[in-house]
């Protein structure tokens, strides 16, 4: 039911709503320009990184650490979750192809599984927790200890020394990781054949080639540099964006993992319809 | 003391206002440094006092107002001269700032090989050692930033800044979160950076030994402006009441 103003308390009425209203459109307004001003940031940042990239001077040594960082760091987990998926996927899939008289398919099926999605996604969205997320926390507690102002007075670029470095390292690392995942799934995919068959080596690796195209392996590799790219520019934007208090540090790295995890599986959308276009 | 005032002043603020936000944290602050001086900047936590020397290096851009280091306009400079500006300000962070991925001796190597750059591997490694003597610190070369107490990280990030031989520096709570002891060792050592560099300095502080150790004037924040200026004997016998409530001792009977 409607309720009714007296009309003595009508100013007041009309006085609080409009306030009410007026707080609510103030509330409205602030997000959509802190929307427009976190969009601002991350295309300024974009582009001074794309500017740096390019300019003189690059941090060939931090480049080199972060290499051997993202890689080497990496390397087991990758490895044990190549295997791991490979073996997996033979499993599964066999019962099934069996049903259909298939089984001779199923190298060849779990092969360009691994190539085309399994192998870079798994190995981008490992990564995107693993070195999104230390990006965010090192970057961010640096921001938090004042370390990326140090770094200003004393005359470095924060940009070219602690950003383009990492961003490099990440889009050259995981396509690598990638190849490697790819390989040890392959290798995983023959476990899970001899498990409950026997499936010579050479005779899987044949099958599981038999229908591998060049242009499987084309867009796969491509896409993970851009995997590489988004989870490097994605951790990097987050913990230098810090806040200065230390919880900042937590959240830089918490939203750095979300958001790359989200970014990479948007990118292999895009990527999966470009090369359907390119390929018809 | 430096009792010449017909110098020209090594710093320059002139109506410095910034905000974040509908917050106003300095509204309107006048303020010169002279050549070789130290200048106390006073105030409760919260008036801008750390803004305002992040103003002066830049970290932070003023929204109005002028900011004139060594002759120059800090906010109208583009990168590489604010860069040239940089090299000869020192800035003692609150935090001491150490890059945590970094030995003592990365660190102090760090801003000489930026802004020195002419110098041999042979000329680095005496500045460095050299430096760290000043600071008292000579064993910890080797050392991550994590393994030294608060006094010793104070020590090495003031090494790291007077390295490159600043003209003028920058103090941002020098002896927050120090023992006593320390916080007076660190106090001694802002007196003999000055003398053997002749630095200029602005030291943020609410630390009332710290401000009778090092201050040739004070400049006293409220509200984000200059509530008053003047030396540190003013200060003692000040009968105002926001001024005596800092100066005034607790004796314990």
């Amino acid at each position: 039911m409607k309720k009714i103003v007296p009309i003595k308390n009508l100013k007041k009425y009309a006085i609080d709503k409009t306030i009410k209203v007026s707080e609510k459109s103030i509330e409205k307004t602030s997000k959509i320009s802190a929307f427009l001003v976190d969009t601002a940031n991350v295309f300024l940042f974009l582009t001074r990184v794309f500017k740096n990239t390019f300019s003189r001077g690059f941090e060939f040594k931090e480049f080199l650490k972060h290499c051997f960082q993202i890689g080497n760091k990496s390397f087991a987990l990758i490895s044990i979750t190549g295997t791991i998926i490979g073996l997996v996927l033979t499993i599964q899939s066999r019962p099934i192809l069996i049903k259909f008289g298939a089984l001779n398919m199923l190298p060849n099926m779990v092969a360009i599984s691994l190539i085309r999605e399994m192998g870079p996604v798994i190995t981008a969205l490992i990564c995107a927790g693993k070195i999104g997320s230390s990006m965010g926390a090192e970057l961010g507690s640096m921001r938090v200890t004042e370390q990326i102002d140090a770094l200003e007075v004393s005359s470095a670029n924060p940009i070219k020394y602690l950003i383009v470095p990492r961003v490099l390292a990440a889009t050259l690392m995981i396509p690598l990781l990638s190849i490697f995942a790819i390989t040890m799934g392959i290798l995983g995919g023959w476990i899970g054949a001899n498990i409950k068959g026997d499936l010579n080596f050479v005779l899987y690796i044949s099958q599981a080639f038999g229908k591998v195209e060049f242009m499987d392996l084309i867009p796969a590799i491509t896409k993970t540099f851009f995997f590489g790219a988004v989870i490097g520019l994605v951790g990097c934007y987050k913990g230098y964006n810090a806040g200065r208090g230390t919880e900042s540090v937590g959240i830089a790295a918490n939203t750095a993992v979300v958001t790359a995890s989200f970014l990479v599986i948007l990118v292999d959308l895009i990527a999966v319809q470009i090369t359907d276009l390119i390929l018809q | 003391m430096i009792e010449n005032t017909t110098i020209k002043p090594v710093i320059d603020i002139q109506n410095l206002k910034i905000s974040f936000g509908s917050l106003n944290v300095l509204n309107d602050v006048s303020l010169q440094l002279k050549s070789q001086e130290n200048l106390v900047v006073l105030g409760k936590s919260g008036t801008g006092k750390s803004v305002l020397i992040k103003c002066i290096a830049r970290l932070l851009k003023a929204d109005q107002g002028t900011i004139t280091v060594l002759g120059e306009e800090v906010n109208a400079l583009k990168t590489e001269d604010l860069n040239e500006i940089r090299k000869k300000i020192g800035f003692l962070f609150q935090s001491g700032a150490l890059y945590d991925s970094m030995t003592v001796k990365e660190n102090l190597e760090f801003p000489l090989r930026r802004i020195k750059k002419d110098l041999t591997q042979s000329e680095i490694d005496a500045k460095v050692t050299e430096t760290l003597a000043n600071v008292g610190l000579e064993d910890v070369l080797n050392k991550m930033p994590s393994e030294l107490s608060g006094g010793m990280r104070k020590r090495i990030s003031l090494a790291r800044t007077i390295i490159v031989d600043p003209e003028i520096m920058l103090y941002d709570e020098p002896t927050t979160g120090l023992d006593p002891i320390t916080a007076e060792e660190i106090s001694e050592l802002i007196n003999d950076i000055q003398k053997k560099y002749k630095t200029a300095s602005i030291i943020i502080t609410h630390d009332m030994e710290c401000v009778r150790t090092v201050a040739d004037r004070i400049i006293m924040l409220k509200d984000g402006d200059v509530y008053k200026e003047g030396s540190l004997l003013e200060f003692e016998n000040s009968t105002d009441s926001y001024v005596s409530s800092f100066f005034k001792t607790k004796k314990i009977q």
